[in-house]
């Protein structure tokens, strides 16, 4: 036991420095990738080289579960790749390690990339303290996927637009039989953390210095969000508790639930074609009308460490490009980050904006937010999900579920405050 | 210095380098590292390097999930030692029982686990343990018993983890109580069986007592083995469901290989030390006592 441990640290350690002996400024672009977009960004990368010869890329996989330790270790090691996928939030703490090249005077002098063309909330996702270090690759947001059929069953004629008509939903869903028609996993943080940023209050306050949980706007997004177990609109559980998402969705165990864009397509295989009018997404409902949602996906980046910086931005230009941008969504099912990509006709030549499913994720892109971009931020919606947990079991009130998270965030930042301070 | 001693001194010299280079400067530095706020913005730049005295230690102290790590931990010692030890002395009785065929043939089968890779037959376990397609939820469907969710639900799934763990470990010790079998002198059964004594009168009488120094040996090493539970979790659960598998060495590389906070980590990692050298003196004064008291 002992001894697999120290081999598998070791081999963690390790095996990006070994690769690092490769850096060479001649010798083939290192380009990490991480899961599924590892696995397709190698066929990308065949047209990429007929179009730019003289550059070769290797494509270096990482499993997410394990890339953020190997980027670190590999920046604590001197082995860093030339260009990397990177999640989005994952930026800040690289930005506080001085490990990536700034892009914008890249974006200036490549009239083609348009900055205006992509979804303003994901573009600045990008910016940390004002510098763009990454082009956004692909998006990811939370929206609502929901049963149409039983709406209408229970009198609705539309998905909610607001809080108070997502309430009435759920009540009239409720009468009509299912018992628990919302599904709100307790294991996740996304959903309260779309609500908490649809009050345009920060999460954080004086410059990512203290929690801001406290406040009114926080307040609100975790009320409603308790009420909706206290109500009895969500049963106390987690992910772990629903052995197959997809068929107690298809079943009617719940009516609704928010996920990701990765849902369409599991959700088109695991009901079938002959079910696909049963199921549909809607944009998230906010306070007052529609609301706001998370800014999530990985983006693209440079590392300062990288001797091919001239051809990382050749790669990185082409990537960007809407044609290989539409290619790539066609090959991972990831949401194309710029607008344009989403008007053009596809291989059956209508644009991914006319397709039902999506299209609601392109109305809920316009209206994405991101979350404060303190490299401590990961570890505090860590800290969130377990108190919202807690706060249901316990029957916490929102201001003692405020005032904890509070407690917990102004300890993690202690150090930032520390170094701005000084900085001044 | 005298020269006899120069000379010894030189034979020493390289093995001492090595466990210097290799053990003990990397252990000094982990323990200076303890004592500082070494974290992200430390290795961006040096000068955000603080020196935190004890509070590492205090911060880890009162972090609840420090103790649900520890508890956590402790019952994979408490289920996994006895039941690692049992199964292998079991199996080592049976082994070497004059009845046994094919003991070349058991022997390699039951130490085999051993020498596999464990995130290979990990990945296989998990399959075993799968709720609805697994061997074992199959098996126990047969005689009745309705699916276990043992690596989805909290209950399970430090037992799951004790389960795969014992496997994978139990043939090391099998064979070191195979050895210690054999140098048991026939003449003290033959005694016995003349005195008229069972198989279980010779087992507790014969073949226990001789055992002792071994067991405690087995004990200590398969014990401090088991407080460093890492691999297992990480490789099957990565410390869920709601944090019932975290382990203290997982909750160690979180905190710095994760949250990157390596001050804090080696915070966790004294504490594990110390409260190991704990333990394995409190059973080494344990197995003095019950030697003396055997001898007494």
């Amino acid at each position: 036991m002992a001894l697999s441990r120290r081999t598998l640290l070791a081999s963690a350690i390790a095996a990006p420095a070994l690769v690092g002996c490769a850096r060479k400024s001649d010798g083939p672009l290192r380009f990490w990738a991480m899961g599924r977009e590892g696995e397709v960004v190698g066929e990308l990368m065949v047209d990429f080289q007929r179009e730019h010869p003289g550059i070769s890329v290797r494509v270096e996989q990482l499993p997410w579960t394990a890339a953020h330790e190997k980027l670190l270790t590999a920046f604590a090691g001197d082995a860093t790749p030339d260009v990397a996928q990177l999640g989005n939030t994952w930026l800040p703490e690289f930005a506080a390690l001085g490990a990536l090249r700034p892009l914008q005077a890249f974006v200036d002098a490549t009239p083609e990339l348009q900055p205006a063309d992509w979804f303003a909330g994901i573009w600045q996702t990008n910016e940390i303290d004002g510098q763009l270090l990454g082009l956004p690759w692909y998006v990811d947001t939370r929206l609502m996927f929901y049963r149409p059929d039983l709406f209408a069953r229970a009198g609705i004629a539309r998905a909610p637009q607001s809080w108070g008509e997502w309430v009435q939903a759920l009540n009239a869903l409720q009468r009509d039989g299912t018992r628990y028609p919302l599904l709100l996993p307790l294991n996740e943080f996304d959903v309260l953390l779309a609500l908490a940023l649809q009050q345009g209050e920060p999460l954080l306050r004086e410059g990512g210095r203290f929690g801001n949980f406290r406040s009114a706007g926080f307040q609100r997004a975790a009320g409603f969000f308790l009420d909706r177990f206290s109500a009895g609109h969500a049963q106390p559980i987690t992910n772990n508790e629903i052995s197959n998402l997809w068929q107690e969705f298809g079943r009617g165990m719940f009516a609704m639930f928010v996920s990701g864009p990765w849902q369409i397509g599991e959700l088109t295989r695991r009901l079938g074609p002959a079910r696909l009018a049963d199921w549909a997404t809607a944009p998230l409902p906010g306070p007052t009308g529609p609301g706001a949602s998370t800014a999530g996906g990985a983006s693209l980046v440079v590392f300062q460490r990288s001797k091919r910086q001239a051809d990382t931005l050749k790669l990185l230009a082409w990537l960007a490009r809407p044609a290989t941008q539409q290619r790539f969504h066609a090959l991972t099912g990831n949401l194309p980050p710029r607008r344009s990509t989403w008007q053009r006709p596809g291989t059956d030549g209508r644009p991914l904006i006319e397709d039902d499913k999506s299209r609601a994720f392109a109305q809920q892109l316009e209206r994405v937010r991101p979350t404060p971009a303190v490299p401590e931020w990961e570890r505090i919606a860590q800290e969130m999900q377990l108190l919202a947990n807690r706060a249901v079991a316990e029957r916490l009130t929102p201001l003692q579920m405020g005032t904890a998270l509070d407690v917990r965030a102004d300890a993690f930042l202690e150090k930032r405050r520390w170094m701005l301070e000084r900085r001044s | 210095m005298k020269p006899r001693n120069l000379a010894g001194w030189m034979f020493v010299a390289p093995a001492l380098a090595v466990i210097g280079l290799f053990f003990i400067l990397p252990v000094a530095a982990g323990l200076a590292l303890s004592f500082t706020d070494f974290d992200l913005y430390a290795l961006a730049d040096l000068r955000n390097l603080r020196f935190a005295g004890l509070d590492n230690y205090v911060r880890v102290l009162s972090l609840p999930l420090f103790w649900t790590a520890l508890l956590n931990t402790l019952e994979f010692v408490v289920l996994g030692v006895p039941l690692s030890i049992g199964l292998s002395l079991g199996c080592a009785v049976l082994l070497q029982s004059p009845l046994a065929r094919f003991k070349p043939f058991f022997r390699t089968a039951l130490f085999a686990p051993v020498v596999t890779t464990l995130v290979a037959v990990a990945v296989i376990w998990r399959y075993l343990f799968h709720v609805r397609y697994g061997l074992i939820n199959s098996g126990l469907g047969h005689i009745g018993i309705g699916p276990i969710d043992w690596l989805g639900d909290p209950h399970w799934s430090m037992p799951a983890i004790v389960v795969f763990a014992v496997w994978k470990g139990f043939g090391a010790n099998m064979i070191i109580f195979v050895a210690a079998l054999q140098a048991i002198p026939d003449e003290l059964y033959e005694a016995a069986r003349i005195d008229g004594a069972r198989r279980w009168a010779q087992f507790r009488h014969i073949t226990l007592p001789m055992l002792g120094p071994t067991l405690l040996m087995v004990s200590v090493l398969t014990m401090a083995g088991y407080f460093q539970l890492f691999a297992e979790p990480y490789v099957m659960t990565q410390g869920g469901p709601l944090q019932s598998t975290v382990s203290v060495l997982y909750l160690m590389y979180e905190e710095g290989f994760r949250w990157w906070n390596l001050g804090q980590a080696s915070a966790v990692a004294f504490l594990l030390f110390v409260l190991m050298v704990g333990v394995t003196q409190a059973m080494r004064r344990l197995g003095r006592g019950t030697e003396e008291a055997a001898s007494a």
